[in-house]
């Protein structure tokens, strides 16, 4: 005899509040009051990264020399997801890997006003900021082709 | 260093959905066949590890409601630990406690079923949760970036990724344990749609449900117990940086765990002195991108089993290749290469193969 199997639906709901912390938030807070792009450049490497971390991946050392990068930069990469996401944002997204004049880190962010054909590895991009702006990625709608 | 064998291995079939049985039953099913071939009982375990991701699995401790299906005897004292990554990585951390000198035998063990969550949103969970989540990317998206990258970089073609597919999945369909069991041609593989672009369908390899196990033990055991143990001559595990850190055409980790591992296995010709090789290839373009870090040029000994295009189970697909690779050596595997002496398996873990682990079997 074939055993009924049953299921048991259910979803996981747990509210997270994640502090930005003092590196982050400094971050943050230049996207939200100033449409400013910054970074942070490592003091034994010198590299740039942005966005910014508290400390150096390669060096293991804390980062601290502040500066404002792009907010133009070039695209490393790009997609688009022609699937169905709960995780989407919008119908078919365009994602970019961008990286930012001044820094030599790459970052992930939405692309708009454009399309498959138009999109080329090392085009130059800029971003469009979002009108209200509450101090989050979000703050910025998506890169475009700049220009 | 005294050797290390691996002297009993166990797979479920893998399966788009395995609602027949629970995570902690599939657990179950894949350490009694690793016992069973290895023609011991649970008694010869002295300890055991297990590899799981608490989000895959819908709960916190996943790991602990599978000690009883592996084992575990709870109360008794015996040593239970766990792995949150690839299961690889677990049979590493089994390896170790072996090499400790404190443990004769110990039982690795990975499960995962994703057909209970949503992938989706479970792979978009990888990403930072202040400067990159909400933007909605998963581990396919994340990959279209790292395909472009290489494929560009490397001039590489449609066709090559395609023919992947077809060789994997040709070799897929002989195995009695993988997911998808269907042969597929060029034409096919070329005209599949685009699923996040320049990836196709055919490109991602299926999410299984499944489970595997593998018993390792040390030299003195395996000599008097074990009828077909193999050894472990070279290991090597290594963890890039993040994704907008690195260079995505390449994977300085796998080439880096290589070396170390090619090193411990004496070896400095791999094509010439490797006979099977087992890759975690997620998607067609990395069994390229990890046989070039591998240094590795002979493609019609690479995934004999059908690697994970054919079947995939998140957790558990790097204890898979390293069983598939087992099997090579034991001239037991369902597409048995011939004189198979040498064997690499190899496991990856995180966005885009963000941490590597490469294994070189010998019988």
């Amino acid at each position: 005899m074939t055993t009924e199997i049953l299921t048991h639906p259910s979803r996981i709901k747990v509210p997270y509040t994640w502090s930005a912390g003092e590196t982050l938030s400094r971050f943050f807070k230049a996207l939200r009051d100033e449409q400013k792009i910054l970074g942070i450049r490592c003091p034994r490497c010198q590299k740039v990264y942005a966005p910014p971390k508290k400390t150096c991946g390669t060096c293991f050392v804390e980062c601290s020399e502040w500066l404002e990068v792009g907010p133009s930069g070039t695209l490393l990469s790009f997609t688009q997801a022609s699937y169905v996401s709960p995780a989407h944002r919008s119908s078919k997204p365009f994602f970019g890997l961008i990286r930012l004049d001044g820094a030599d880190t790459a970052f992930f962010h939405l692309l708009g006003e454009t399309n498959l054909q138009s999109l080329k590895i090392g085009i130059k991009v800029s971003p469009v900021f979002a009108e209200k702006r509450t101090g989050s990625i979000l703050d910025i709608l998506y890169f475009r082709a700049a220009n | 260093m005294e050797p290390v064998a691996i002297i009993g291995v166990g797979q479920t079939v893998f399966g788009s959905n395995r609602k027949d049985q629970t995570y902690a039953d599939l657990v179950y099913e894949a350490t009694t066949a690793a016992l069973a071939d290895a023609e011991l009982t649970i008694d010869h375990i002295d300890n055991i590890v297990t590899a799981s991701n608490d989000f895959f699995d819908g709960r916190t401790i996943s790991s602990m409601a599978v000690g009883d299906a592996c084992g575990a005897a709870f109360g008794n004292g015996k040593s239970i630990s766990t792995v949150e990554g690839d299961g690889s990585f677990a049979a590493l951390y089994g390896f170790s406690r072996i090499l400790s000198g404190s443990y004769e035998t110990t039982l690795v063990i990975a499960h995962s079923k994703s057909s209970e969550g949503d992938l989706r949103l479970l792979t978009n969970a990888f990403f930072d949760p202040l400067t990159e989540r909400s933007l909605g990317l998963d581990w396919v998206s994340a990959a279209a970036l790292q395909a472009r990258v290489f494929l560009k970089e490397k001039n590489i073609s449609n066709i090559q990724c395609g023919n992947v597919v077809v060789k994997n999945r040709a070799s897929g369909a002989k195995n009695p344990k993988a997911h998808v069991r269907k042969p597929l041609t060029i034409d096919e593989a070329l005209r599949s749609p685009l699923l996040s672009a320049p990836l196709k369908e055919t490109d991602v390899c299926p999410s299984s449900d499944g489970a595997a196990a593998l018993i390792l033990a040390k030299e003195s055991f395996a000599r008097k117990k074990s009828p077909h143990p193999i050894w472990i001559r070279g290991m090597g595990l290594c963890a890039d940086a993040p994704f907008g850190e690195r260079n995505l055409a390449e994977s300085k980790a796998l080439r880096l765990a290589a070396q170390k591992a090619y090193q411990m296995a004496g070896i400095d010709q791999p094509t010439k002195q490797i006979d099977v090789v087992e890759l975690s290839e997620q998607f067609s373009y990395q069994e390229l991108l990890w046989m070039e870090e591998l240094n590795y040029q002979n493609s019609s000994r690479v995934n004999l089993s059908g690697g994970c295009l054919s079947a995939h189970a998140w957790i558990v697909s790097g204890l898979a290749r390293m069983i598939e690779a087992s099997l090579q050596l034991r001239g037991q595997a369902s597409n048995q290469a011939a004189n198979v002496k040498r064997a690499l398996a190899h496991g990856q873990y995180g966005l885009c193969g963000q941490s590597h682990s490469v294994w070189v079997l010998e019988n």
